[in-house]
C-alpha cells in the first residue's frame, strides 16, 4: 500500500438555488509514489473540485480520500493544516503570491507555519529560488517580474518544505507556450527527483510531459492510462 | 514565528497608511483625553486632600446662632453668644485635646511705607495645636500674652512678602489700624484652604487684644467661633455631644429648646468635598473612556475591512498551511499593535496636554504611574477586544472560500 493518493467513491455536491448539484460523482483513483498524472477534461467536469479536495481544501460530501494511507476525513482542522504545509505543495492557475512580500518572503512563508528559525528560512528559501532560476530575484515583489518567473516563484514556494505531493491545477493557464514548456520541464525534473506530481492541464501537449492521463467528463473519471494512449 | 509575523503586521499597516494613521487616530485621542481627564481628575483631588490636611484632623468649628432655628433666621454666627470662657469650658473635656477661640476680622497693616490689608485673628497659642500649625521663625505668643493682652503678632508668609519683602520681621514693629505691635514669629506656609483662600494672608494675634484693642466686643469677652479639636477621630462623635450639652448647659437652655449655637464637623464636610472630587474625578475618567470605546469600534471597523479585502491572502496562507489561530493571531496581532502604538501617542499627548494644562490654565494636574499603566491595559484590552471578532471571522473563514474570493 504505497499509494500517496487513494479516493473512494469521492463525491461531491455542490447546494445552488436549483438545489444539490453533483460535481463528483463516486471517483476510485489511486496515485503511486513518484508518478506524473495529468487530469483532463471539459470545462465544469470538476477537476479543479477534485484537486481542491486532494488538497486538503475542501471537503467531499461522500467517499472516503487517503493521504499517505491516512482518512482525511477523521483529521482535525490543525491537522490538515499541518498535512498542506508538510506533505502537499499546491500551485495555481493565478500564482497567488502574496504581493507585499518579496519572493524570498513568499517562498519561505510555509516553513513560517512549522516554526522554522529566520535563518534557516532564508537559508531554504534562497536554495528554492536557486533551484527554479530565480536566485538574484530574492528581494524583488512579484509585481516586478513575470508571469512565467512568478509561477517558479510558487513552484519554489510549495517545494520549500520538501513536499511528497505537488497538486498544480493549470500552472501554465496564464502562460505562453515557450514558458510553460519552461515550467513543465521543471515539472518533469522535480518528478525525476520522486515527487509525485498531479497537474491539471486543457493542452495535449502540456499533459504529454505526464506518465499518466485521466480524463473527467461530467464529475466521471472516463479515462486512466497512458498518455499517448489517450491522443490515439 | 513571532518576529515573521510582527514584520508582516507591519507590512500589512504599510500598506495602507493613511487607513491604518486614522484608525490610530482614534486610539490617539481616546487614549490622550483618558490620560488628560485622569490628570485633571487626580490634580483635583491632590489639592483638596492637600488642603484637607492643611487644615488640622479632626476638628470642630463652634458658631454663635442657631443654623436651624424655626422662625426668625438669623444664620449661624450672628448674634455673638460664645466667650472665650465658653472655649476655656469645652478644653477641659476628656474628648477635646485643643480649643481657640477666633475673633476675627479684616485689618490695615503697616511697616515703613508698606501697608496691606489682612484677615486678623485674635485667638490663643492653641489655634496653632488646633490647625496643625507651626511657626517657620521666632515664637509663638503665649498664654501669659492673652491674659495681659499685649500688642504681639505672629504673622503669615503672605503678609511677610508684601510688607517686609526680603526684610527678617522677626522683633519688627507692625502698625496694625495705627497701634504698634512686635512681630514675635512668622508663621509657616500652609497654601490654599478647600475654599480656595490664601491661608498665609493672616495676622495672628492675642483674643484678648483684639476683643480690648483691636475690634472691639459686643459683651464681656464675646468670640465669633471656637475650634475644637477631638482627641481621636473615633471620639469624634461621643465629642460633639459632649460639647452640645455643655454649652447648652452653661448657655441655660432649657430642654427642648433650640440651641443658641452650632457645631459644625470640619472634617467630615472636608471628607464630603474630598470625596465629591472623587466623584468628579471617576466621571471625567468615565466620559473620556467614552472615546476611547468609539477609538476601539474603529478599530473593529477597519479590522473587519481588511479581513474582508484580504481574504484571497488568508486563503493562499491556509493553502500553504497556516492553522486557523495562525491567522487568528495574525489579525488579532495587527488590532493590538494599532491599538498600542496610538496608546503610546496618546499617552504622550496626554502629557503634553496635562502639561499645557497645568501652565495655562494654573491647575494642578497629577500623573501618575498607575494611571499611565492603566491606560496601556486598556488599550492592549481594547485591541484585543474590538480585533477578536474580526480575527476570529478570517480564521474561520473556509479554506476553498477563501482562495476562490475575487
Ligand atoms: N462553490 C460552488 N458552488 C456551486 N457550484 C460550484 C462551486 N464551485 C464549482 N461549482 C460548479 O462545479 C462544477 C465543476 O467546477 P470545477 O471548477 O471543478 O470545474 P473544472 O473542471 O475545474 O473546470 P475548468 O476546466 O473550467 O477549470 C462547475 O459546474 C461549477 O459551476
Ligand atoms: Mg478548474
Amino acid at each position: 500500500m504505497d499509494a500517496v493518493v487513494r479516493t473512494e467513491g469521492l463525491y461531491k455536491e455542490y447546494e445552488t438555488d436549483a438545489g444539490a448539484v453533483p460535481v463528483l460523482k463516486g471517483i476510485d483513483l489511486a496515485i503511486g509514489m513518484g508518478e506524473f498524472v495529468a487530469v483532463m477534461g471539459p470545462s465544469g467536469s470538476g477537476k479543479s473540485t477534485f484537486m481542491n479536495i486532494l488538497g486538503c481544501l475542501d471537503v467531499p460530501t461522500k467517499g472516503r480520500y487517503f493521504l499517505n494511507g491516512r482518512d482525511v476525513g477523521t483529521l482535525s482542522d490543525d491537522q490538515l493544516a499541518r498535512l498542506r504545509n508538510e506533505v502537499i505543495g499546491f500551485v495555481f492557475q493565478g500564482f497567488n503570491l502574496l504581493p507585499r512580500a518579496n519572493l524570498e518572503d513568499n517562498v519561505s512563508l510555509p516553513l513560517v507555519y512549522c516554526n522554522v528559525q529566520k535563518r534557516e528560512r532564508t537559508k531554504k528559501a534562497v536554495e528554492m529560488l536557486e533551484k527554479v532560476g530565480l536566485g538574484k530575484y530574492a528581494k524583488s515583489l512579484p509585481n516586478q517580474i513575470s508571469g512565467g518567473q512568478q509561477q517558479r516563484v510558487a513552484i519554489a514556494r510549495a517545494l520549500v518544505n520538501d513536499p511528497k505531493l505537488i497538486l498544480a491545477d493549470e500552472p501554465t493557464g496564464n502562460l505562453d507556450t515557450k514558458t510553460s514548456n519552461e515550467i513543465m520541464q521543471l515539472f518533469r525534473e522535480l518528478n525525476l527527483e520522486g515527487i509525485t506530481i498531479v497537474l491539471v492541464t486543457h493542452e495535449p501537449d502540456i499533459a504529454a510531459y505526464a506518465k499518466r492521463l485521466v480524463k473527467f467528463v461530467d464529475g466521471m473519471l472516463t479515462y486512466d492510462g497512458e498518455v499517448s494512449g489517450a491522443h490515439a | 514565528m513571532t518576529g515573521q509575523m510582527l514584520i508582516e503586521a507591519w507590512r500589512a499597516m504599510g500598506a495602507n497608511r493613511l487607513r491604518t494613521f486614522l484608525t490610530m487616530l482614534g486610539m490617539v485621542i481616546g487614549v490622550g483625553a483618558v490620560v488628560l481627564m485622569l490628570a485633571i481628575g487626580q490634580g483635583a483631588q491632590y489639592s483638596v486632600e492637600e488642603s484637607i490636611s492643611s487644615m488640622g484632623s479632626n476638628l470642630f468649628i463652634i458658631l454663635s446662632g442657631s443654623s436651624t432655628s424655626g422662625g426668625m433666621r438669623m444664620g449661624a454666627g450672628a448674634t455673638p453668644t460664645l466667650t472665650v470662657a465658653d472655649a476655656q469650658a469645652l478644653s477641659e473635656l476628656p474628648e477635646i485635646s485643643a480649643v481657640s477661640p477666633a475673633v476675627p476680622g479684616t485689618a490695615q497693616v503697616v511697616y515703613g511705607s508698606n501697608n496691606w490689608s489682612t484677615s486678623v485673628y485674635g485667638t490663643t497659642p492653641a489655634y496653632l495645636t488646633v490647625r496643625n500649625w507651626s511657626v517657620s521663625e521666632g515664637y509663638p505668643f503665649t498664654d501669659s500674652d492673652v491674659r495681659s493682652a499685649t500688642r504681639v503678632a505672629l504673622i503669615g508668609q503672605t503678609v511677610v512678602d508684601n510688607i517686609f519683602g526680603s526684610e527678617d520681621p522677626v522683633n519688627k514693629i507692625i502698625r496694625i489700624r495705627q497701634s504698634p505691635y512686635l512681630v514675635v514669629g512668622v508663621l509657616s506656609r500652609k497654601g490654599q484652604s478647600l475654599d480656595g483662600r490664601d491661608q498665609d494672608d493672616t495676622i495672628l494675634i492675642p483674643v484678648t487684644t483684639a476683643q480690648r484693642k483691636l475690634f472691639g466686643t459686643q459683651f464681656q469677652g464675646s468670640v465669633r467661633f471656637i475650634m475644637a479639636q477631638a482627641a481621636s477621630a473615633q471620639m469624634m462623635a461621643s465629642a460633639e455631644k459632649e460639647m452640645e450639652s455643655l454649652l447648652r448647659q452653661r448657655h441655660h437652655i432649657q430642654e427642648g429648646a433650640e440651641s443658641d449655637f452650632t457645631i459644625r464637623n470640619l472634617t467630615a464636610l472636608a471628607n464630603t468635598a474630598a470625596q465629591a472630587t472623587r466623584v468628579m474625578s471617576i466621571m471625567l475618567g468615565a466620559i473620556a473612556s467614552i472615546s476611547l470605546l468609539v477609538g476601539g469600534i474603529g478599530i473593529m471597523n477597519i479590522m473587519l475591512v481588511s479581513v474582508t479585502e484580504r481574504t484571497r491572502e488568508i486563503g493562499i496562507r491556509v493553502a500553504i498551511g497556516a492553522r486557523r489561530r495562525d491567522i487568528m493571531t495574525q489579525f488579532l496581532l495587527e488590532a493590538v499593535i494599532i491599538s498600542i502604538s496610538g496608546c503610546t501617542v496618546g499617552v504622550l499627548l496626554g502629557v503634553i496636554g496635562a502639561a499645557a494644562v497645568n501652565r495655562f490654565a494654573e491647575i494642578t494636574v497629577v500623573i501618575t504611574g498607575i494611571s499611565i499603566l492603566m491606560a496601556f491595559m486598556v488599550a492592549s484590552c481594547v485591541g484585543v477586544f474590538f480585533g477578536f471578532y474580526p480575527a476570529r471571522k478570517a480564521a474561520l473563514l473556509k479554506p476553498i472560500d477563501a482562495l476562490r474570493y475575487q
